[in-house]
């Protein structure tokens, strides 16, 4: 890969793209525009956050790729390949050795550093792109700061569900000004995002957006005040690996006894605590 | 509340055109009251130099042929399309002394929501067919502020009890209504946050006799018990005849004749309006 350029764009593409994040830097929960890229994976596969990441890594950097909550999947092991081959960056599967994050879906269960950088992808920027297809109008509702929208689709949730029954994606509102997509990580992870010390940026390749929750940031998880916001309860699951309670848990079937058992999410802390690398 | 002897709104001199114009319309447009379109440059003249005041707990009927500017009048009210120019005043916003069309965007999506209540012709305007009819009255709800969902479903049960939708299908989604009771909560929903103005927009065109009688009596009823000041917009003189107490007649984007309902019915002064009149069944 010597014939490519260091990260794979080239010093323009990389700058563009830096531009547009120091944008949404100064502008938390903001979507910034950016001329996404044609990436060697097709889009919705990460190419946002893959964008984000080869014009953020440099040579002394030490990278690490999620893909809900595994380090060792299809995917993040290709993306892995890829910011290696054009990079020769380290990577490691540590959380806590790692200087810039790239995930899908999750934030790792170990609390993140100042000096650490996480890249979320994000399949559909737009929270309030459900309620409204135009761009033109949601960009009007956002300067607007008219949500009444997000808040009708919590609502009819509750009205057909009894509960606001947002899976993940549960929109929040960042700096007390934009309401946000936190992409598809569960909410259990909602609260991670407000005062995170690690700098979070959120790139969506195939809807061309940029947006960042800059460190020690105030994140509000929309909701009512008769029905407030809750996580998914893992107070009762144990994971069936490393005995932890109170992180994000997979729910599984046991093939061969149909029973159902838990194993963390996170594979990686899931790991450090099976080798006691992490306080039990 | 508020000044009875005062109008809860008053409009100036609103203009509303389609179009940049070009000397020769603009030449035109005052003198010639026939015409409220440019062949020349196609610019259509909707609302031009309209001046009216609405007093509290009124009903102001609006009629005209299909084409003289009464629902591009209730748009720009409603802040659905901007004004070319004009001003309009609304007694307890600001003393009254705020145009609210110069306000900020913000500060008209205040006035939608408060000071306003609005009923389209066309309840695909006015409704969310998706969203369920108690979702449809939150919406307004939401808007004006409120973040509390057992208010929201009290408030909007409530509403939908008085325009007669069964408590059993408050939940469902208006596509699956008639269209009179797709008016009756298009009505739910306009007065879901208590507004002194409410603006009807040909409320009764498009539905069957039986149902006309239904909304028009549902109508009166609100006014009656709420006091609500009205301008009911329609080319049906009957429509105007039951509501309204006073009426302006519009022809061409402009006001040629206004007064009281019996006034303009029974001896009507402008050629137009005896022609509108004596054209009735």
């Amino acid at each position: 890969m010597k014939s490519y350029n260091f990260a794979f764009f080239d010093e323009g593409s990389k700058r563009e793209i830096r531009r547009a994040t120091l944008k949404a830097i100064a502008l938390p929960g903001y979507q910034v525009p950016f001329a996404s890229r044609e990436m060697p994976i097709a889009r919705g596969w990460g190419t946002g956050g893959l964008q984000l990441t080869l014009s953020l890594v440099g040579k002394d950097d030490k990278i690490k790729v999620i893909d809900q909550g595994a380090d060792e999947s299809v995917n993040a092991v290709n993306i892995k390949k890829l910011i290696k081959n054009t990079t020769d960056v380290e990577e490691t599967e540590f959380t806590e050795e790692a200087t810039l994050i790239q995930s899908r879906h999750r934030i790792p269960e170990i609390e993140l550093r100042e000096d650490q950088i996480l890249v979320l992808q994000v399949p559909i920027p737009e929270p309030l792109r459900e309620i409204e297809p135009s761009e033109y109008i949601t960009k009007r509702l956002h300067a607007d700061k008219e949500y009444s929208g997000i808040w009708l689709m919590l609502f009819e949730r509750i009205m057909k569900h009894g509960s606001m029954a947002t899976g993940a994606d549960h929109p929040v509102l960042v700096n007390n000004r934009y309401v946000m997509a936190p992409s598809p990580i569960p909410r259990f992870d909602n609260h991670k995002l407000n005062n995170s010390k690690a700098l979070i940026l959120l790139g969506a390749g195939r809807e061309k957006k940029i947006y960042a929750v800059p460190p020690y940031t105030e994140v509000q998880s929309l909701a009512f005040e008769d029905y407030p916001f809750e996580v998914e309860n893992m107070d009762d699951k144990v994971c069936r690996l490393c005995g932890a309670r109170g992180v994000f848990m997979d729910e599984l079937i046991d093939e061969e006894t149909k029973e159902k058992y838990y194993q963390c999410n996170d594979v990686s802390y899931c790991l450090q605590r099976l080798n006691n690398e992490i306080a039990n | 509340m508020y000044d009875k002897e005062q109008p809860i709104l008053t409009i100036k001199n609103l203009r509303k055109q389609f179009g940049k114009g070009c000397t020769i319309c603009r030449d035109l447009d005052d003198k010639n009251i026939q015409k409220n379109f440019c062949p020349v440059c196609q610019t259509v003249y909707a609302c031009r130099d309209v001046s009216f005041e609405l007093y509290p707990a009124e009903i102001l009927g609006v009629v005209g042929e299909s084409g003289s500017g009464k629902s591009t009048l209730m748009k720009c009210l409603y802040f659905d399309q901007d004004v070319t120019s004009g001003e309009a005043y609304i007694q307890g916003y600001k003393n009254g002394n705020a145009n609210i069309f110069a306000e900020t965007s913000q500060q008209k999506k205040y006035i939608r929501n408060h000071l306003f209540g609005m009923v389209y012709q066309n309840p695909y305007l006015g409704l969310r067919m998706n969203f369920s009819s108690v979702g449809n009255i939150a919406e307004k709800l939401i808007g004006a502020g409120s973040r509390n969902v057992g208010f929201m479903t009290g408030r909007a049960q409530e509403l939908l009890g008085n325009v007669n939708i069964p408590i059993y299908r408050m939940k469902e989604a208006p596509k699956n209504f008639s269209g009179g009771m797709q008016q009756r909560v298009q009505i739910a929903k306009a007065l879901s946050n208590n507004p002194p103005i409410l603006l009807l927009d040909e409320v009764t065109t498009g539905l069957d006799l039986s149902v006309q009688a239904n909304v028009l009596d549902l109508i009166k009823k609100i006014q009656r018990d709420l006091k609500i000041s009205m301008l009911v917009v329609s080319h049906d003189l009957s429509v105007i005849r039951m509501l309204a107490d006073r009426t302006i007649v519009m022809l061409n984007g402009k006001i040629i004749e206004q007064g009281l309902t019996d006034q303009i019915l029974e001896d009507p002064q402008h050629p137009y309006t005896q022609q509108l009149v004596h054209s009735l069944l």
